[in-house]
């Protein structure tokens, strides 16, 4: 046991954190913060469905924002038509998952580079965008469900408890679920990553080839690992959609996605926790700079995705590793040492 | 007949805007092998250049022809300078800077010029083609056009600096050790991809309206283009805006411009599937 | 009789124009050591990857104990147990030296099986003072055993190793050679090589390759000694 914690320490420091803020902050915080902070905890979880295939696969989704869409989007056209959300809640995981195998296939099969893998995934979000920004009108929908267009669908139901449609979520109960979610899919992806399966995935985004040749199949390895950011994507999407009760076409939105790489790039894309602070304290940003009029939150976040690529000079890829490889190593060693630790702790 | 010769325009007109904007992203892509997303906002600035020289009252000639590729070539060499160089021969990178840079731009025009659309005017009136009428600016727009490629087309060709920047985009070591100055060819080529860039935003103002976010409807079909035209920059160009701009047509004949973009965008991530390299990579080897 | 361990039949590649091989027919017996040597441009590498299955041929097709391979992906052809070593060391330069071995050892063993194999490896190619450093940061002719190390794991049934000795010292030289040597006991081997004296240590057969076929194949004599072979090999040699 105490051999578990000293390897862990810095794991078990998380866990411990996070399940305090999960019981402690809807107790000390008012109504209107604790809607705020679930916003942010949400965009946690998308952050990591983004650093789980970048940061580990080596996958350049230059396009992540269109699992979100189609997550937020999904949960809101069947919410509308069925009324509980507990089979709305599966199928917003479901269907990006799916479109991630999709075009995994399509991409990877292929043997398509990495600057391709970017230039699809983009160019795939902007089908997206369009298609739903030009649904504006009656004739467009979905069963019950009006799509709106660029406006929009407004009042789109709350998550409910599973099969009691009438017993919907207040706001602590959804600052609950978002967080305790964002822990699960924390560690889970923790474990993942120890796995045969983790551990080949990094080794695939270090050299594709030499995994092939020790017998792997690459190609599976990356597709698994896209489907599987997919689907947290379209979690992230849904609770989005649930916890604004509306969705517009801007989750498709190009922007979209350069929001989630700059949570990456500032957070270190190599690590799990980075991603989730970078994700938090740039929302929280974002936020700040819409109270007041002067700067253009465009500015801000253009300005940062500059700062940090350019102020890390050996570029992205090699800082990726010499963040991820310090943690990677600590797991094999019989004790994480100090360094590793901080690190960790401070990415 | 006459309804022939006007859907003939619409399709030359879909073919040309396309080669039009992206011939800029495409040189600095064959040349430097960098994409440069913030290219829908290097027109951006060009349309928005327009329109203030049209404000101030020069000549709108002048303001779409002339005023947009001086100044953007102005901004485009600062950044080079500032941000592009720093990050050469790293693609990814580059791509992330640019559109980080793209958003920043996006940002600094809202801020200056708020979130409304500007006008430019257009000047010359529609002409008529038997009983049907056709916008004598969309000729205008495909006859610049045409110039435009042959522009480019004679700098790479007969010029000092077309034949460097040829040397550099085939081996950039091979033209260092020969006493090129690979990166201020590199930083010339940049403004000449930027000036081009403005050139097309100083054009298009009068058609698509001038407002800080439509560099984004630009840049996707700008870099399909580009990336599926390949390597060779203007035969690449040429042949994806054909491809793409008749598909583009086709689809948008048979339901709306929505359908008719993403038709294109279709087309351009199954022809990136099947021709990674790019129409040029594959076919036309060796052309400019 | 039992099939050759691997063989090719009539095997053609063609890159555009260009006849990288044009009709080889190889064989190899279980338990051999097999050089090929040729002048660049000779084909050998192509041949290699055709092996490894990272190109398809034209035409022709390869066998592995009988069996038809061509078809295969490159990972189906590695999990028959042919490893390949490159000629630019292909390790997880992120990942320490112990978990290169361990991604290798993880594909076909469970558990505690990996761990060991892992560390016998470790101490077969005296990797131990660097076992949890990152690959990356390793000499050469380190990095070299650590991509030996990755294909020994795999417990393959024959290995291709490419320009093994290249860019090492005389010392390592002669280490290298005892190593393939060693290898050898219990693993098939195809070496691709340039170095004549290096090829003396440790081959007996020898097959030639020439502008895309097989010159010749023999004993280490008889291919020393063939004029034929001197002209294409050694002329090009020095007239390079």
């Amino acid at each position: 046991m105490t051999r578990f914690l000293r390897e862990n320490a810095a794991l078990v420091a998380v866990a411990i954190a996070g399940i305090a803020l999960l019981i402690g902050l809807p107790l000390v915080l008012d109504l209107y913060t604790l809607l705020q902070v679930t916003l942010y905890v949400i965009y946690a979880i998308l952050a990591l469905s983004l650093a789980f295939i970048w940061g580990y696969g080596g996958i350049l989704c230059f396009g992540h924002s269109v699992f979100f869409g189609l997550g937020a989007y999904g949960y809101a056209v069947s919410v509308i038509n069925m009324g509980d959300s507990t089979l709305p809640f599966l199928i917003a995981i479901a269907l990006p998952a799916v479109l991630a195998a999709a075009l995994g296939y399509f991409m990877f099969y292929a043997r398509i580079s990495d600057v391709y893998v970017g230039v699809i995934t983009l160019t795939v979000t902007l089908i997206f965008y369009n298609v739903v920004n030009s649904t504006a009108g009656p004739q467009y929908h979905i069963g019950e469900a009006l799509l709106g267009g660029f406006n929009g669908m407004p009042n789109v139901p709350s998550l409910n408890i599973p099969f009691q449609p009438d017993n919907t979520l207040e706001p602590a109960g959804m600052f609950v679920l978002c967080m305790a979610l964002l822990l699960i899919v924390y560690f889970g992806l923790h474990i993942l990553l120890r796995t045969r399966f983790g551990r080949v995935l990094v080794a695939v985004r270090e050299n594709e080839q030499r995994v092939e040749f020790l017998g792997y199949d690459s190609r599976l390895h990356k597709l698994i690992a896209f489907s599987i950011g997919g689907a947290i994507a379209g979690l992230a999407g849904c609770l989005f959609t649930a916890w604004g009760n509306f969705v517009s076409p801007t989750a498709f939105s190009v922007v979209q996605s350069a929001q989630i790489i700059i949570w990456l790039m500032v957070g270190g894309a190599g690590t799990l926790l980075g991603p989730v602070i970078g994700a938090v304290a740039i929302s929280w940003l974002t936020v700040q700079i819409g109270t007041q009029q002067t700067v253009n939150a465009n500015v801000v976040l253009g300005g940062i995705l500059l700062v940090f690529v350019l102020l890390v000079p050996k570029g992205v890829a090699p800082m990726v590793t010499e963040r991820l490889v310090p943690w990677f190593v600590s797991l094999r060693r019989p004790a994480a040492s100090p360094r590793n630790v901080a690190g960790e702790s401070k990415a | 007949m006459d309804l022939a010769v006007v859907v003939g325009i619409d399709f030359i007109y879909a073919v040309a805007t396309l080669a039009l904007i992206s011939i800029g992203l495409a040189i600095v892509f064959g040349m430097m092998r960098i994409i440069n997303l913030a290219h829908g906002e290097f027109m951006v600035m060009g349309s928005y250049s327009a329109a203030v020289a049209v404000h101030h009252h020069v000549n709108i000639w002048i303001a779409i022809l002339i005023v947009p590729p001086v100044v953007v070539a102005a901004i485009g060499a600062i950044i080079e300078r500032v941000i592009i160089r720093r990050l050469y021969g790293r693609m990814v990178e580059t791509m992330l800077a640019t559109w980080g840079l793209s958003l920043f731009v996006v940002g600094i025009l809202t801020m200056v010029f708020g979130d409304i659309t500007e006008g430019v005017p257009t000047p010359i009136g529609g002409i008529t083609i038997g009983s049907y009428q056709a916008s004598g600016y969309s000729l205008f727009v495909i006859a610049m056009s045409i110039v435009t490629i042959a522009g480019v087309y004679l700098v790479l060709r007969t010029s000092r600096l077309g034949l460097l920047a040829r040397g550099t985009m085939q081996n950039a070591e091979m033209a260092a050790a020969l006493g090129v100055d690979t990166s201020r060819i590199y930083a010339v080529t940049f403004a000449f991809g930027a000036a081009l860039a403005g050139l097309a935003g100083g054009i298009l103002a009068p058609v698509s309206g001038v407002f800080p976010n439509i560099g984004g409807s630009y840049i996707g079909r700008a870099f399909i283009t580009v990336i599926g035209g390949g390597p060779a920059a203007l035969v690449g160009t040429i042949s994806a805006s054909t491809l793409f701009g008749v598909i583009n047509q086709l689809a948008t004949f048979a339901s709306n411009p929505v359908y008719g973009e993403v038709a294109l965008l279709a087309a351009a991530i199954i022809l990136i599937r099947l021709l990674p390299q790019g129409i040029t990579g594959r076919y036309f080897r060796g052309s400019l | 009789m039992t099939p050759p361990l691997i063989e090719t039949r009539g095997l053609v590649k063609h890159f555009g124009g260009v006849q990288a091989i044009r009709g080889v027919d190889f064989a190899l017996a279980e338990g051999e050591l097999r050089c090929l040597i040729g002048p660049n441009g000779a084909g050998k590498s192509t041949f290699f990857k055709l092996l490894t299955g990272q190109i398809k041929p034209t035409s022709g097709s390869v066998l592995f104990r009988g069996t038809d391979i061509t078809a295969l992906q490159a990972h189906e052809i590695a999990r028959l147990g042919i490893g390949i070593k490159t000629q630019v060391p292909s390790v997880f330069n992120g990942l320490s030296v112990r978990d290169n071995l361990w991604i290798a050892a993880a594909r076909h063993k469970e558990g505690k099986a990996i761990t060991q194999a892992v560390e016998a490896q470790i101490e077969r190619l005296m990797l131990g003072r660097v076992a949890n450093s990152l690959t990356g940061q390793l000499a050469h002719g380190q990095r070299q055993r650590v991509e030996l190390g990755l294909v020994l794991c795999g417990e393959p049934n024959l290995i291709l190793l490419d320009e093994p000795a290249a860019g090492m010292t005389e010392e390592e030289r002669g280490q290298t050679a005892e190593l393939i040597r060693e290898i050898n006991r219990e693993h098939p081997l195809i070496v691709v090589e340039h170095d004549m004296s290096f090829i003396r240590t440790i081959a007996r057969r020898i097959t030639v390759f020439n502008q895309g076929t097989i010159l010749m194949e023999g004993d280490v004599d008889e291919v020393f000694s063939s004029e034929a072979v001197r002209d294409v090999y050694l002329g090009k040699k020095v007239a390079a």
